[in-house]
Parts: structure tokens; sequence; C-alpha cells
């Protein structure tokens, strides 16, 4: 029975970029809890010398050449952004 | 003529042809049916204008002679598919207002076809759900009703097979990374497809869990299926894993004649506590299989009972690293700050406004298999265990199985609100005869087979071998047409 604690689901929650309030925390951390005991199954499972699975059909990824293909499209591409400025991506303040 | 969405792509195309019926009229009068079923909450952005348009160029295109089977056929659209111009948000609130400047592969091909899009259908949030009580727009509603209740249309792509059950459109495109389109098509009484990996391009798709996503087409009936999935299908240098390989003729290997094909039956997919009713449909439909010429063989699939827990690692590992694109800079939603937030509160009141809990549930759990320490002990041991349910596959195929039934789904479709109070894994387990077929690559279909005691639609699954969507929608037709499933559910929308 996999056990999270707090500690652990507020870390996972910050590395995962989502802001969990603190009591909510016990909720998110039975959750996990309980999707990775599910998971324990795997472990009956013998798995030596089996290689990962990387790809599920077995064919090499296509080549091309290492050239722009496409280009001159500034504004459709901040045409999505909450904030854009000056032709640029806006955000808060990164480096004091 | 009166009920022109009731057709089947099938039909539409050949009176098309024949001049008996214009895309415009058969556009009308999906329409028309849209604007009455509001309530099944369906279509969730629509294009009818665009439609029109299309519709009267299908039209002079059809009249100029030499158009595609898809020309003039309305459509709608999963709104996973990334839709120039017209609004695609995945059903989440973290792409409110995304209005993609570019259009997915697989709707370019079905719009370059003549396929007339009607609008974007409903689903669960980034594809994760599978009930559509994920949704941002709130669920698409079941047309099969119980006891006056509301029944979900399963998930994710909801939305497409509640709108096909209900004849607001022809066909519709649906996505499947566990079973999201076989599921739905067996709670509806559909068709959907999911083929090979790699057969239909992901480029312009909202991407989920990018080993396992794959597009198909999800209908009335399996000869529509091969139809738009031609369509559909075809190698594109935009997408790394789309398979260069020719595209067949799908229709036209529908031949009817299955003698001498040998089809499997796995007895890991009896599971405990399975219905009696599944079982027995299960049954009837080795029995048709075998009317028909099929030799039917007892196989072993060994590692089924670990692919659903192995989904539940890559899956959401993958989903982690895709969803790291949605960080409120580039498009969608950006949370409003307090004054002194700086960029890491931007990221995580954004993703917290943004995202619903299933798919926090998942992206947090997707962190947390891939973060140090845990790596080989969760992600690393399932592609493992991955790769041997491939090879279970691999080996019954090698022993000469052409095809695998088993039932779509472990029950008919459940009342919305009904999983509410189960934990997340309940619901997962919606899933279990499906996931093996997207871990292992392999294409899969799910015909409406009977009702179950209820009065609900059941389905049966067939699973082919790789790139053989032909032979397996073949096997599909001889199963539809000896099921007779011919029931629709009472308009009350």
């Amino acid at each position: 029975m996999s056990e999270i604690d707090l500690d652990t689901a507020r870390k996972v929650a910050h590395l995962a970029r989502i802001a969990v309030p603190d009591d909510h925390l016990p909720a998110l951390a039975q959750e996990l809890s309980q999707m990775l005991t599910f998971m324990e199954a795997l472990n009956e499972v013998d798995v030596d010398g089996v290689e990962p699975m990387t790809s599920v059909t077995p064919m090499r990824l296509k080549r091309r050449k290492d050239a722009v293909t496409d280009g001159d499209m500034q504004a459709k591409i901040l045409s999505n952004a909450p904030d854009a400025r000056e032709g640029f991506f806006a955000v808060p303040k990164v480096v004091e | 003529m009166s009920d022109l969405n009731k057709l089947t792509v099938a039909d539409a195309r050949d009176m098309l042809r024949k001049g008996d019926v214009t895309s415009v009229a058969l556009t009308e009068a999906c329409l028309s049916a849209i604007d009455g079923a509001g309530a099944l909450n369906a279509f969730v952005h629509h294009t009818p204008d665009l439609a029109l348009q299309r519709a009267r160029a299908a039209d002079a295109r059809i009249k100029a002679g030499d158009a595609p089977a898809m020309c003039g056929i309305p459509v709608g659209i999963k709104d996973l598919f990334c839709t120039e111009g017209v609004a695609s948000q995945a059903a989440s609130r973290i792409l409110d207002g995304f209005r993609p400047e570019y259009e997915s592969t697989v709707s370019a091909q079905l719009r370059d076809a003549g396929a007339v899009m009607l609008g974007k259908l409903n689903m669960d949030e980034f594809a994760m759900g599978s009930s559509n009580e994920t949704s941002a727009y709130g669920p698409a509603v079941n047309p099969w009703k119980l006891d006056g209740r509301d029944l979900t249309p399963g998930g994710s792509s909801g939305g497409s097979a509640a709108a096909i059950a209900a004849d607001l459109c022809l066909a519709a495109t649906g996505t499947d990374t566990g079973g999201s389109i076989r599921q739905p098509a067996a709670f509806t009484g559909t068709v959907g497809i999911k083929p090979t990996y790699g057969r239909c391009s992901r480029w312009g798709i909202v991407a989920f869990a990018s080993s396992l996503d794959q597009a198909g087409p999800m209908t009335k009936t399996v000869r529509d299926a091969a139809i738009m999935l031609e369509a559909m299908c075809g190698h594109d240098p935009k997408d790394s894993t789309s398979a260069d390989l020719p595209v067949p003729d799908f229709e036209a290997m529908l031949t009817g004649d299955i003698r001498g094909t040998k089809i499997g039956i796995p007895r890991e997919y009896r599971m405990d506590g399975m219905p009696a009713e599944i079982e027995a449909l299960w049954a009837r439909g080795a029995e048709m299989l075998r009317d028909a010429g099929a030799e039917i063989v007892d196989i072993s699939l060994p590692h089924t009972k670990y692919a659903l827990p192995a989904y539940y690692v890559i899956a959401p590992a993958e989903a982690s690293s895709n969803l790291a694109r949605y960080d409120g800079v580039r498009f969608g939603h950006r949370a409003k700050l307090a004054p002194g937030d700086g960029i890491t509160q931007m990221y995580e009141k954004t993703r917290a406004e943004g995202f619903g809990p299933e798919v926090q549930r998942r992206v947090m759990v997707g962190t947390y298999v891939l973060s140090a320490g845990f790596y080989d002990a969760y992600y690393n041991r399932a592609r493992k265990v991955r790769s041997l349910i491939k090879r279970d596959f691999d080996e019954a195929f090698a022993a000469g199985i052409d095809a695998i039934l088993t039932p779509a789904t472990p029950s008919s479709a459940f009342a919305l609100g009904e999983m509410v109070d189960a934990d997340p894994v309940q619901m997962y387990l919606n899933d279990v005869f499906t996931v093996t077929v997207n871990l292992a690559g392999l294409p899969g279909v799910a015909v409406p087979a009977g009702l179950d005691a209820k009065g609900l639609p059941l389905g049966l699954q067939l699973i082919g071998r790789p790139w053989e969507e032909g032979a397996l929608l073949n096997t599909a037709q001889v199963l539809e047409t000896a099921a007779g499933f011919v029931s629709k559910p009472e308009k009350w929308w």
C-alpha cells in the first residue's frame, strides 16, 4: 500500500506547477496513494531481461534535412497569447 | 425528403452522386437536428455558416464529377482536433478562447475530401475520462435513457457517439488513447474503430499520451467506418510516428467472406464478476462468427491484468509532459495575478484554474512517476510490462490468429453522476477490455451487438493484426450483419 504524505503531495503539486491550497492536500495525498497502490500490481510481473518499450511499431523514425521550412508568421503565433506586446509574449517580471 | 440526417455515409454518398440529394440539403437537415438537440450537449461549438459554405462547394464539386466518397457528407469533429479559426479547446477551461491558426492533418484531409464540418463535439477534458463528466462544457448526454434518467454516452469521445446515435451528423471523428472511441460507441449502439498506431497523423490533435493516441471514425455502420477511415489516414511528414504505408480501399475489402479465418477468444478477458449477459453476448458473437465460417480458438494473453496499471503509469506520465505547454503564456487562459506575483505563481494559478480535477490528478501522478527516484520503479517497469503485453498479442498472431473477439465494455451505459463518489480507479475499470489494444498499438473496432436486459446497447470488440484494418472491418461487418442491431433510442430531446 503506497502512502503519499502531505509533504510529498505538496512537492508533487509544485513540480507540476499546480497551486493546491493546504486544505486540499490531504485529499490529494489520498487519491495519489490510491492510484499508486493500483499500480503496484506491476511489481508481480517478472520483467528481467525485458526491454522497456520505446516505440510500439518497429519503425525507424523518418529523417529530413535540418533546414528552415517555415517562418514569417509572428502575428499568427501571437494571435492567441493572453498578453502580447510589441511582437513578444509578455510575462510577469522574471529577473529582478 | 425528410430525415436526411438519418442516412448512412454510404447511402448519402450514393444519393449525392446520383443527384438525388444535395449536400446543402443534408447539411440543413443535420443543422436543424442539432438545433433541436441542445439537451444532448453533444455539439459545443456550432459552425453553421462554414458548414453551408462547404456544402455549396461540395455540391459544385460533385456536379463536376470525380468527387471523393466523403464529399458533401456532414460530419462532427471532436473538440480535440485543432480547426483553423474555429474554437478548439479540448473541453478544457485552460484553452478557453483558443482559435488555432492551423488545421489538424486529419480534419484537413476530411475537409479537402469535401466533408462538411457541422461543428465541434463534446468530450472529456483533454480526453481524460470515461463518462464525459470531466468536460468543461458539462457532460454530453446519451440519447439512450433508462427509467427517465440521463445516462453517460461514455468517454472521452462521448459527444461524437451521442451525436451519431441521435442522427445529428452522419459520422464524426473521435480519438482513442485507452478506449475513448470504442467505449462510447458501445454505450450508444454505434460503430467506432481505433486504427493501428501510426495510421492517422496526430499532427494538430491536442496531445494526451502521444505513444497511445490515435484518431478514428465513429459512424452508424461498419461500411461507413471503412469509407471515413480511408479519408482520415495516410502518411504525414509532420508526424514522425505516422506510417509511410499505402492506404488500402477499406470499403472494397468488405467482402463478407471470413471463411477459414481464425478468431481468438482470450481467456483472461473473462473477468471476475463479469455480468452474465456480457458473457452471453460474447459467446453469441463467437457463435455468429463460427456460423460465418470462422474457426473459434481459445487463446491466452497472460499479461492482460497488468494492462490497466501499466496504462495508468504511462498515460499520465506522457500527459504530464504534454500538458506542460499550458503555461498561460502562448495561448489559452491566464490567471489574474496578485500584486507581486512572479512567473511561478502565474504558472501555478493558471494551471490550478484551467485544469479540472481529473486532469490535475493525472498530471500530478505523471509528475510523481517520472520524478527522481521513482522513474525506474514505476515508469520503466510499466514500459517493460507494455513490451510483454505486446508480445502476448504478437505470439497469438504468429500462431495464426487473424482477429480477437472480446466484450467492448464491462457494462452498458451508466447514469450520469453515478460514479461521483467512486474513487478514480473505479472509473478506470471501464477501459479494462480496450486499453490493451492501445498499449500494443493494434487496430480495434467496437460493433453494436445487442441490448441488455435494461434495453441498453452492448458492443463487442474485435482486435486485428497491425495494419490490417481492412480484414478487421470485414470481420466486423460480418458480426454487424449477423447481430442485426437496428435499435435506435426513442427521441426525447
